[in-house]
């Protein structure tokens, strides 16, 4: 096998506050039937790639859950796999790792002991397809030490926390800044890089000894030049979630045809997601359904309009919802009215109740409430 | 996880099923799709699951590469057991003779080794072309207790459709005095649902003599059941209430798929303790344009639906393009309905393409039949399939 992949669960996880009370960033719902940790393993398991870490901090309950052993994925392997680390507190302090470089200290055991040559690491805070046998192929080719994957054109207010990289004709990465000016146009890294193993455990046993930090700022940055780091672009769609705002945008992106098609038309790279044997979606005598993204085991009598209906979900009789996220087994009774609405899982949604957000600022409802 | 079984099954999965025209012409009746995303034999493997039986032979003859491929190791049905699980049972060929199945009776009495492997107490007998929800385990308790050499699950039908069935006579205690396959006179309205439970030892009796007798049809109905209740072996009837459909016939297949919509579904697929388990396709979910209008209908993942829809089943990965219509249908996975095309009281199985404006069938009514499309078939654009055809394009293909 050539390469091996590592998932940060729960990088930057104050920024959707609401969404990762009670999971990690990698199990934020999403698309109806998806959790974002969805997206990194499908493009991993896509390209070939057989064994895969995923690093966990805090309430990975929800993630445990929805891996389970890997079998959805094909992960579940006599040899690799997936395995999932919980957080490895040091046995004379309390304090978790605080960022990648930390996390990876944690696991240094997995790192040391994969045969694979080269390492796949990414956050798993993005909606995207990508490619990765053929960024593992140029990674190769340039016989890079590091491959850091980035997006090009104008850097959007997501993205200011990326990367700026600036490469020479043959994608060789000169120059980087830590952070991305909103509205220049840049290629901007989109936190994936693909590393020699062996060189990835000594930099990381470098970086300890010098007290060293952060990823980017401490082992990126300082050796631009005395190793030879290569850039690989993403031309496709990137739907990268970092506010309740903006995942309630990228969420409605998908009632675009043409947006849709670029995520589960590419019959190369199918995205995988945990099976849960719903019964197909049934329509009553008087549902009136529009513009919606429904997945199955879905019950529908009244009004849907431009919404998204993940697994289970049921609406009642004379009810309107528009322009609302309902996750999985959300329960809305009849004569009720949502616009601009998001519940979490297992929310009940009483008889005659009217809730409206707007779309800059969803209602949010958080899991296992009733209203 | 004890070695020792008390109950497996072995499942009949074999037969041609000729009387679902274009739909069995490359599949095995179990295999046939059902529901929107399930397939026929998903029903009966549930049960098996869901009743804790944890061994299961499946008896495969006929057109078995998609029934094949779908078991797999059974993983979807939790039947992915390092000690029993979900076995495939073709015939093959033995040192002195090769024989195809050539019975009901027959195809089990070539797998007796397959049975003495696992030498359970019990074997729980079954079709696969059934849609019902069962608790296979109650059903043993009873046989237990009974103390019966063999228990049949009796259902209760109108006196008028019994000569279709295997009919039972019982006494108080619902041990069985009488038993007519098939009459053309019945005296009783308790019909064999084809649904056996035996004591393994004799089964394997019964199952060695009749292929000794030249005459035997080698079937349950016809010959086992008849000996074993001449010769005095106690025979239990076990009374079952609830949803049960044979899907043998194109309008009992229409009829069971319209079971599971209307205001009280007379079939729950939803029941989270019964949960009907199937393989996944792995869809996205499905998408319901501006111009889509559903109604009273059952649609599975990944269909995008742009046109009408009303009182169908609708499997996954189906297309319905701007402008057409679907009613009182049912339609197959990955089927594509395009634009202003009408399908009306019709089947149409996998694959299917209905071309642009094409009309299939005719509005439900007195004296109109059901259309069926078989698997892959392309209806021309424009061309229109009178009420009752049987599309075949398969027909002559191996």
């Amino acid at each position: 096998m050539l390469a091996a992949g590592i998932i940060f669960a729960d990088i930057h996880i104050k920024q959707t506050k609401e969404l990762t009370a009670l999971r990690t960033i990698a199990s934020i719902p999403f698309g109806g039937r998806y959790r974002l940790v969805d997206f990194a393993l499908s493009n991993l398991v896509n390209a070939n790639i057989a064994k895969v870490g995923i690093i966990t901090k805090q309430n990975y309950q929800s993630l445990m859950d929805h891996i389970g052993s890997g079998k959805d994925w094909d992960l579940s392997r006599r040899n690799g796999g997936v395995y999932i680390f919980p957080p490895f507190g040091h046995h004379r302090s309390e304090i978790l790792y605080e960022n990648r470089l930390e996390a990876l200290q944690t696991v240094m055991n997995f790192i040391n002991k994969c045969q694979e040559e080269h390492l796949i690491l990414m956050d798993c805070d993005c909606v995207n397809v990508v490619d990765y046998s053929k960024a593992l192929k140029e990674h190769i080719k340039n016989n890079a030490d590091m491959t850091i994957v980035y997006r090009h054109g104008e850097v959007t207010e997501d993205a200011k926390n990326y990367m700026t990289l600036e490469m020479d004709d043959n994608k060789r990465i000169h120059a980087a800044t830590i952070t991305s000016k909103v509205g220049e146009v840049a290629s901007t890294s989109i936190n994936v890089w693909i590393v020699k193993r062996k060189l990835l455990s000594s930099l990381i046993s470098e970086a300890k000894a010098s007290g060293a930090t952060s990823l980017r700022r401490d082992i990126i940055l300082p050796n631009l030049n005395r190793l030879r780091i290569f850039g690989f672009e993403h031309t496709g769609l990137h739907l990268h979630i970092d506010s309740l705002e903006n995942y309630f945008a990228n969420n409605m992106k998908l009632l675009d045809p043409s947006i849709r098609s670029q995520i589960f038309d590419n019959e190369e790279l199918p995205i995988y997601t945990k099976v849960r044997d719903s019964a197909p979606t049934k329509y009553g005598f008087d549902a009136q359904v529009e513009n919606s993204f429904i997945a199955e085991g879905c019950v529908i009598e009244g009004t849907v309009k431009n919404s998204i209906l993940f697994r289970g979900v049921k609406v009642g009789k004379n009810s309107v919802v528009e322009n609302a996220i309902l996750m999985q087994d959300t329960n809305v009774e009849d004569n009720v009215n949502l616009n601009y609405v998001i519940s979490d899982k297992n929310v009940i949604i009483r008889s005659k109740q009217t809730l409206s957000g707007c779309k800059k600022i969803p209602y949010y409802i958080g899991k296992n409430i009733m209203v | 996880m004890r070695k020792h079984k008390k109950c497996i099954a072995m499942l009949l999965a074999g037969g041609q099923g000729s009387r679902l025209l274009a739909l069995t012409t490359k599949v095995a009746k179990p295999a046939v799709s059902f529901g929107g995303k399930y397939r026929i034999i998903d029903f009966t493997l549930s049960n098996c699951t869901n009743s804790n039986i944890d061994t299961v032979g499946v008896l495969t003859q006929y057109q078995p590469l998609i029934l094949n491929e779908y078991i797999g190791n059974g993983q979807p049905w939790d039947l992915d057991r390092s000690y029993g699980g979900v076995h495939i049972l073709p015939p093959y060929q033995a040192k002195d003779k090769m024989d195809w199945y050539r019975g009901t009776a027959n195809a089990i009495y070539q797998n007796i080794d397959f049975i003495k492997n696992y030498n359970p107490d019990h074997v729980l007998v079954l079709s696969g072309d059934h849609i019902y929800k069962m608790d296979y385990n109650d059903m043993l308790e009873y046989h237990i207790e009974k103390g019966a050499d063999c228990t049949i699950a009796t259902l209760t039908v109108p006196l008028s459709d019994a000569s279709r069935f295997g009919i039972m006579n019982v006494d108080k205690d619902f041990i069985i005095t009488e038993f007519e396959e098939k009459p053309k006179q019945p005296k009783s309205n308790q019909a064999s649902m084809g649904i056996y439970i035996f004591k393994t030892d004799k089964l394997i009796e019964y199952l060695t003599r009749d292929e000794l007798d030249e005459n035997s049809a080698n079937d349950f109905g016809k010959n086992i059941i008849p000996n074993m209740l001449n010769e005095g072996n106690k025979m239990a009837a076990y009374p079952f209430k609830g949803y049960w459909k044979d899907v043998g016939t194109i309008a009992s297949l229409w009829d069971a798929n319209m079971d599971l919509i209307g205001e009280e579904p007379l079939f729950d697929v939803y029941d989270p303790f019964w949960k009907i388990h199937s393989r996944n396709v792995g869809a996205e979910p499905q998408y319901l344009a501006p111009t889509a209008k559903v109604s009273n209908s059952l649609i599975s993942g990944g269909a995008k639906i742009e046109g009408t829809v009303e009182n169908s089943v609708i499997g996954s990965n189906v297309v319905i393009k701007k402008g057409a219509k679907v009613i009182d249908s049912v339609i197959f996975n990955n089927a594509v309905i395009e634009n202003d095309a009408v399908v009306n009281y019709s089947i149409i199985d996998e694959s299917v393409v209905v071309k642009e404006a094409s009309h299939v069938g005719e509005a439900k009514g007195e004296g109109i039949g059901i259309t069926i499309i078989g698997r892959n078939t392309v209806v021309e654009s424009g061309s229109v399939i009178p009420h009752g055809q049987n599309i075949d394009s398969a027909k002559g293909d191996k």
